[in-house]
């Protein structure tokens, strides 16, 4: 059973046309990379897809179950969300605010148990933010917040995870780090990762499947190698891409 | 979690002294021997006369009162996620003080009000919370607007209440306008119980408060059921707010800034703001009231006065405590 389907999904943009409905169900271990111009619809699909929006036709399956018959609880157990902007900053420490990420596996009446603990651990460890645990939230950088964001997500370790360009704000480094993190969750602990992206040779290097989301609700979806070609980038942007060969790996850049 | 009960105890034990102090106070000062033995139900009967039909009534009051309109303030901060939220902010209030005013100009006795007021406040949050509903859908920013507006409409008819009130009734509406534990006469148990209902019900609210303080889609994402959450807070500050205002009127200042207070002391596990607000509350308005009645005695000033004299230099001093770091 696939544990993210799309069924003859259409988007509900405000006004724009339906465009051709989304019809793909993901597997474990998949990562896929969501590319598209700015309001071509990255997040309204993300946010779609994790049941926080309704769609205007079609259905969204977790786990073989409409996204909508979840209880919030138990789908947050079966699927995650990182969002595009980080919340406005509220007085926590980063340990706290990570520890949110284990909201749906408590019961109402306990607090952390040692499981918990220990993916808040793992988590900041894989974020190399071990050091700020205790460290406030307002004393971060635009850098440190996100992967305090992504932190979370990775705490609530739902088998679904959907990102909404986790990579914003982050250097290249942590860049790297993250889409290695993910990948290796994709491969070792059979995650199901969709994330959408803005730099196409992310995409290319680290997704195996990617969903191009053209203007005016046009969209194609496939393997990363052949999608991912300088003319459908050209046309995905509507700005003109070269493809360079840096011994044997293509790269793309914006002419 | 040591550091969380510590808090607890502390400020069990303020909540303490401020009732013994409160109980010490008044126009017969009490040493704190003869207060002991009058709870015990010995000593002289004048100090048991005093202490459990007069003072232990109106400082339950005063703790039941602060702590309610903490723990709604805190509710409210959360929920909309407005630093400047009060309990006041969706008009309960103003509801209840204009059946209130209405019940004097109609001479009720300062004992009388709580029936209409509570009816006031009942009537206030339905009519917010319909307002809210017309059009479909929960929309937390409708509801903000709707108790904004309303809250206008009920602040526009005290007035005029005031103005063409008998000049005879001032005094006594004024002091209910502004918060004052004159009238009360007998424990008001119901009040004390819903305080206590609260605190027990903050470990999972607080749990849900906490990551809802991340917004209603990261926390829906996150896995709190918003849609139903929300309503059931919403109504639960509201009807805390109702129960408060009908005992001493619009007490103003504690809503607003004891849970700042707390938050500025403790930080922001709503798990541990919810009780700490209800103790700190209640001690503020133990302490705000035995000096009300003390401070230019035999005249008795409105607690609501005594509150933010006493809150607001604590509450700047605190803030710019933290501003400097």
């Amino acid at each position: 059973m696939s544990p993210l389907a799309a069924r003859q999904l259409v988007l509900d943009v405000p006004g724009r046309a339906p465009g051709a409905p989304l019809d793909f169900a993901l597997a474990g271990g998949q990562m896929v990379a969501i590319l598209g111009a700015n309001g071509s619809g990255k997040t309204t699909l993300l946010h779609t897809l994790a049941g926080l929006r309704a769609p205007r036709s079609g259905t969204v399956q977790l786990a073989g179950r409409a996204i909508g018959a979840w209880s919030a609880r138990a789908r947050a157990r079966r699927l995650g969300l990182l969002f595009q902007d980080d919340v406005a900053s509220f007085p926590a420490t980063v340990a706290e605010s990570v520890g949110a990420g284990r909201f749906a596996h408590q019961p109402p009446w306990r607090g952390l148990s040692d499981a918990d603990r220990l993916a808040i651990t793992d988590a900041l460890a894989a974020l190399q933010l071990g050091d700020l645990g205790r460290r406030s939230l307002d004393a971060l950088s635009g850098g440190e917040r996100r992967r305090v964001a992504l932190a979370t997500l990775l705490a609530q370790d739902p088998p679904v995870m959907l990102l909404d360009e986790p990579v914003n704000h982050l250097d290249w480094h942590h860049q790297i780090l993250i889409m290695d993190h993910l990948a290796r969750l994709t491969r070792e602990a059979g995650k199901t990762v969709l994330l959408s992206l803005h730099d196409p040779n992310l995409a290319a290097r680290y997704c195996p499947l990617a969903l191009l989301l053209g203007p005016d609700g046009a969209a194609c979806w496939g393997p990363s190698a052949a999608l991912l070609t300088a003319e459908r980038l050209g046309w995905l942007y509507r700005h003109p891409f070269a493809c360079l060969d840096d011994g044997g790996v293509r790269v793309f850049v914006p002419r | 979690m040591p550091r969380a009960v510590v808090t607890l105890i502390v400020l069990t034990g303020a909540a303490l002294a401020a009732g013994v102090l409160a109980l010490m106070t008044g126009a017969l000062p009490l040493a704190p021997q003869r207060v002991a033995l009058a709870l015990a139900g010995q000593g002289d009967a004048l100090a048991r006369q005093i202490v459990w039909t007069v003072r232990l009534p109106r400082a339950l009051a005063a703790f039941a009162v602060g702590g309610l309109l903490a723990v709604a303030g805190a509710l409210m901060q959360v929920m909309l996620r407005n630093p400047l939220a009060d309990p006041y902010v969706l008009g309960v209030s103003g509801g209840a003080a204009v059946a209130a005013l209405l019940g004097l100009m109609a001479g009720l006795g300062a004992g009388q009000l709580a029936w209409p007021a509570f009816a006031g406040a009942l009537g206030s949050i339905a009519l917010v919370f319909g307002l809210a509903r017309r059009g479909g859908g929960w929309n937390p920013a409708r509801l903000l607007l709707s108790g904004v507006g309303l809250a206008a409409g009920w602040g526009a008819l005290i007035s005029f209440l005031l103005a063409v009130a008998d000049p005879a009734r001032l005094p006594g509406m004024l002091f209910w306008l502004m918060g004052d534990l004159g009238g009360v006469t007998r424990t008001p148990w119901w009040a004390l119980a819903a305080l206590a209902l609260l605190a027990c019900l903050a470990w999972p609210l607080g749990r849900s408060l906490n990551v809802m303080a991340r917004g209603p889609l990261e926390a829906q994402a996150l896995g709190v059921p918003v849609a139903r959450v929300q309503p059931v807070i919403h109504v639960l500050a509201a009807l805390a707010t109702a129960l408060a205002v009908t005992v001493a009127g619009s007490v103003g200042f504690v809503g607003l800034v004891v849970p700042h207070l707390v938050r500025l002391t403790i930080g922001n596990d709503q798990r541990l703001l919810i009780p700490a607000a209800a103790l700190a509350g209640g001690s503020l308005l133990v302490l705000s009231d035995t000096l009300a009645r003390t401070l230019l005695a035999p005249r008795a000033l409105p607690v609501g006065v005594v509150t933010a004299l006493l809150g607001v230099p604590v509450f700047l001093y605190l803030l710019n405590r933290r501003g400097t770091r």
